[in-house]
């Protein structure tokens, strides 16, 4: 048997920011605790540039690489972009020192006498850098995956770390631990119904590989039970991972419950990775079926668009709200995969990229608006803020405005190529639906709005913290592409749609 | 030629200024931005002058490549129904300024942020007219709303928070319709004419079979009718309008609902010819509707909240004025924007003063009012002559709108006219009595000491009569101008001269 060819040049993103996560492991464990932070840190953004830089190197490849289980062309080297610039935005927030986000010691119990020793020393753990290098590498792997055990390795690559970073919050820990178990209990149903339809993929197809599946589907059209049923679990494993109805009820809870600057990353990076690795999949290797899955995904699209809109009017708090309306853009999101044309490859990422940087921003936002005892997500203590600190205010705004829509901002670019790539391929319902949707949803972001500038100030210490360097690079750099993307598009859309091609074949 | 650009860019650079103005010095702030809009209202003019009337299609054009891949273009013309729009917004700014002085005190906000979304208001307005990319329409109909959003929400009274939102939701949800409709041009547009385009003469090429054509028509036309207000898509007007300032009132209801029944002219009948014609029959049904619907709230209004009667009145105009657009006959259409710009005026001057009556007697019920004519003299023959305007009174200026509207309705749909003539009689009882209640009759407890105008509100509302009584008595400047583009429009529709009527 040959040696196994692996192309160490086109897969240095994933390897860089993965080995870079081994070794931060042993950073953790060697060196002295006053020098981990600088050590950490360092290393996590090394890590992060140097995959980026190796990406834009890769920009002219496509192929499939590592014996055919990796695929690397314009669509992934887009993503992986993608999301190493999202990694990037969101480790600033991660590497905040101010605000105490993180619990001081992860395993000691809420309320005991251990913890309050932890938070009298002033510890800060740092092992949130590892867990989210690792998640970043299981995230580039993700959209590049051309076989089913690669993409499995990489969903749990990606999903391990974020169930521990969901549970670190240093305040209300209780319910940070809960969102921290109720995803990953969650998580663990929906990686056996991935593995399920794996396996039962493997049985139809008699291999693993996209390219087999993708084969066997038009060498021998028909709906062989196994296919059906495989398709069926697999796409219950992606639904989970974007949050989308009827497999949405986590986000919530986790957006919550998770600290701040895990939720930005999160919401950010998976989205991305999620939405990746299903284009992939819908688009070449079940595209001969779409006349199977368009009818379900439209269905499942309008479903999440109304559910993430609907119940959104109803939060009383900030992060349940963004949580709902991320669940509203996973719906307008899959309007792209329906389309299942070539506008809708370019759309979908254009929508991904816009949508990061918004939803980065916000939670960035969030974590700025204070009281003594930590962030203040309840909406009514918002009310006044644009009286209080009226740039903060303003540029929480053009986020909001961002994600309802509203031209010159992002937000309408992406949502305007999304619509057209849908309505292109003359499905005008999911069309209707987003319109509709967007109108629904344009009420609880402009109620946050009115909250902030029409409603006195509320005199009970909730304040806007002055953000430090990274909080504030953070926030500058999203809005700043905010509008950006929303004013002149023009050169991110040419370089989206001349790169949104999938590897031939 | 860039002069729409730069015309447009004033009162937006304007606005900047007055930001960077110390908060303390309102005074200032007001001056300048008194200041920057007269100048623009002249510099207006000037341009006015050069416009040809004798060509028609758009004029002063401006074009430049903004996002080539969705083929938007930044595209700016003016035809003379948009000039004399845009000419209504930069007369009536200035005015509003000079008349709302002391509007924006004591609210939440500062002062100079009042002035400030005034002006860039007005920079909206300019573009709005002017574009001629329909996706730079959208745009300014979209930014619109946000100045428009703050100034009730900021500087309004009673409900106003709640009145913003409503305005606002009701407008983007119009507007995100409107967008439904555009993305189905972008995409029809790129399939028949090879490249994406939002160019509105160029997609009069397009030929759209009839199921795609009905759609994407009320995509567009709901937007307008919740913009206009046509019934039954009023409902967010009353409030809109008793909450906001005066001022606001006035640019709300003088320009900003002209929008929509600008976009039924400018989009509706030239892109979506057919569908316009299989509708038309409906939207004159609600337009009748209108008429009727918003005199008899005026009616019943005329003991109650005086700008919620000014606002019903307005609905009951636009049932006018959709109704001459879809008459498709060019007497209609003439009609109709002339109303557009008299009802501007007309609008203008009754909130202004309602305002100011308002203001000085701390109350907006009619019925607090009364015997105004001896206390305050002038105020009250300024209301009276707004009010005849109102009722299109012959030798007014709104009298031959409304003439031209009935006549080139008739022509087509003799019963649709003659019921809408009835609309007339109740505009004198909508009028008359609350003018009746308020000026005449003995001085009401309470009123025996209110001031009379001052000079700063004679300077502000004397154009407004002025005009009022000018245009009444010379309509042919104005209709120069419009006749050659309805014209064109009509004979564009290919409907014929008028049949003699199925209705």
């Amino acid at each position: 048997m040959p040696t196994p060819k692996i192309e160490y040049g086109i897969l240095a993103p994933v390897l860089v920011v993965l080995a870079a996560a081994v070794l931060a492991v042993l950073v953790e464990a060697f060196v002295s605790r006053r020098y981990r932070y600088v050590v950490q840190t360092t290393l996590s953004f090394a890590a992060i540039a140097l995959g980026l830089f190796t990406v834009i190197l890769n920009k002219d490849v496509s192929g499939r690489f590592a014996e055919g289980s990796v695929a690397v062309d314009g669509v992934t080297i887009v993503l992986q972009g993608t999301i190493l610039i999202f990694a990037l935005l969101g480790l600033l927030l991660i590497a905040e020192r101010g605000f105490q986000s993180f619990t001081a010691q992860a395993s000691t119990l809420p309320g005991s006498a251990d913890e309050q020793r932890a938070l009298a020393s002033g510890l800060q753990q740092t092992e949130v850098f590892p867990l989210t290098l690792f998640a970043v590498g299981g995230a580039l792997l993700f959209p590049a995956a051309n076989d089913l055990i690669t993409l499995f390795v990489a969903l749990e690559v990606l999903s391990l770390p974020l169930y521990l970073m969901a549970g670190l919050s240093q305040r209300r820990r209780l319910l940070s631990q809960e969102a921290g178990l109720k995803y990953f209990l969650l998580g663990a149903f929906s990686s056996a119904f991935f593995l399920f339809g794996s396996a039962f993929l493997y049985g139809y197809a008699g291999t693993t590989t996209f390219d087999g599946i993708k084969l066997q589907i038009t060498t021998s059209p028909g709906n062989d039970l196994f296919l059906l049923v495989g398709l069926a679990m697999l796409t219950v494993g992606l639904l989970f991972k974007v949050s989308a109805a009827p497999f949405h009820s986590w986000t919530p809870d986790v957006y919550q419950g998770a600290p701040t600057p895990i939720t930005a990353f999160m919401a950010a990076v998976t989205k991305v990775a999620a939405f990746g690795a299903f284009l992939r999949i819908f688009y070449t290797t079940i595209g001969g079926m779409v006349w199977t899955w368009r009818p379900i995904i439209i269905a499942i699209s309008i479903l999440t668009m109304a559910i993430g809109t609907i119940i959104a009017i109803a939060q009383k708090d900030v992060k349940r709200v963004l949580a709902y309306s991320a669940i509203a853009h996973s719906g307008f999101l899959l309007t792209g995969i329906v389309a299942f044309n070539k506008s809708g490859v370019g759309a979908t990422l254009l929508y991904l990229l816009t949508y990061g940087f918004t939803t980065l921003g916000t939670f960035a936002i969030v974590t700025l608006v204070r009281d003594a005892g930590g962030e203040v997500t309840d909406l009514n203590r918002w009310s006044g803020l644009g009286k209080r600190s009226p740039l903060i205010a303003g540029i929480f705004t053009l986020f909001l405005l961002a994600l309802a829509g509203i031209p010159l901002t992002s937000g309408f670019v992406g949502k305007f190529a999304i619509f057209s790539a849908a309505y292109e391929s003359g499905n005008i319902s999911v069309v209707i639906a987003g319109v509709l949707a967007s109108a629904v949803a344009a009420f609880f972001y402009i109620r946050i709005v009115v909250l902030m500038y029409f409603n006195d100030p509320q005199e009970d210490g909730t304040s806007v913290v002055i953000p430090s360097p990274v909080t504030a690079i953070t926030i500058g750099v999203c809005a700043v592409a905010t509008l950006v993307l929303g004013v002149f598009p023009q050169p991110v859309i040419n370089a989206v749609n001349s790169l949104a091609m999938f590897v031939a074949g | 030629m860039n002069s729409l650009t730069i015309l447009g860019a004033l009162p937006l650079l304007g606005s900047a200024a007055l930001f960077l103005l110390p908060r303390a010095n309102e005074l200032l702030a007001k001056r300048v931005a008194l200041g920057v809009s007269t100048v623009v209202a002249v510099a207006g003019l000037a341009i006015a002058m050069n416009f040809d009337r004798s060509v028609t299609g758009f004029q002063l054009v401006e074009k430049y490549s903004w996002i080539p891949a969705f083929g938007i273009n930044f595209g700016l013309g003016v035809d003379g129904m948009a000039l004399l729009l845009i000419l209504l917004a930069l007369i009536l700014t200035p005015i509003v300024i000079l008349a709302c002085w002391n509007e924006a005190e004591g609210s939440r906000w500062s002062v100079k942020t009042f002035f400030a979304l005034l002006l860039i208001l007005e920079t909206m307005m300019i573009g709005v007219f002017a574009a001629t990319d329909i996706f730079l329409f959208y745009l300014f109909f979209e930014a619109m709303l946000i100045p428009v959003y703050f100034l009730i929400g900021g500087y309004g009274s009673g409900e106003r928070a709640a009145a913003a939102v409503k305005f606002l939701l009701y407008s983007l949800f119009g507007g995100l319709l409107m967008l439904a409709s555009i993305i189905g041009l972008y995409v029809v547009s790129r399939d028949q004419l090879g490249a994406p385009t939002f160019d509105v003469t160029e997609l009069q090429k397009l030929s759209l079979n009839n199921q795609t054509e009905a759609f994407l028509f009320l995509g567009f036309f709901i937007a307008f009718a919740i913009k206009a207000p046509l019934w039954p898509f009023h409902t967010w007007l009353p409030d809109a309008a008793k909450a906001a300032t005066p001022g606001t009132s006035v640019l709300l209801l003088g320009v900003l609902d002209k929008v929509g029944t600008y976009g039924m002219i400018r989009f509706c009948l030239t892109l979506f010819p057919d569908a316009s014609k299989q509708f038309g029959p409906t939207i004159i049904v609600l337009s009748l509707i209108s008429i009727f619907y918003g005199a008899f709230l005026a009616i019943w209004q005329s003991n109650g909240d005086i700008k919620r009667l000014i606002s019903y009145t307005s609905i009951s105009h636009f049932g006018f004025i959709t109704l001459g657009i879809f008459a498709f006959t060019a007497q209609g259409q003439s009609g109709s924007i002339l109303y557009m710009v008299n009802h501007g005026f007309s609008t203008a001057a009754l909130f202004l003063i309602a305002g100011w009556m308002i203001a000085r007697r701390n109350s907006s019920k009619v019925q607090d009012f009364g015997g105004l004519q001896r206390v305050t003299p002038v105020l009250a023959w300024t209301f009276f002559i707004a009010g005849l305007s109102s009722l299109a009174l012959p030798g007014l200026s709104s009298f031959v709108s409304e003439f031209l509207v009935l006549v080139g309705t008739f022509v087509r749909y003799p019963l649709a006219a003659v019921i809408g003539t009835l609309g007339i009689i109740l505009a004198a009882l909508y009028i008359l009595i609350p003018v009746q209640r308020s000026l005449h009759g003995p001085v009401a407890p309470g009123n025996e000491n209110l001031k009379d105008l001052n000079l700063r509100e004679k300077i502000a509302i004397a154009p407004v009569i002025a005009l009022i009584i000018f245009f009444g008595f010379f309509p042919q400047i104005l209709l120069n101008v419009i006749n050659p583009g309805a014209q064109a429009s009509i004979s564009a529709l290919n409907i014929g001269p008028s049949t003699g009527g199925d209705k």
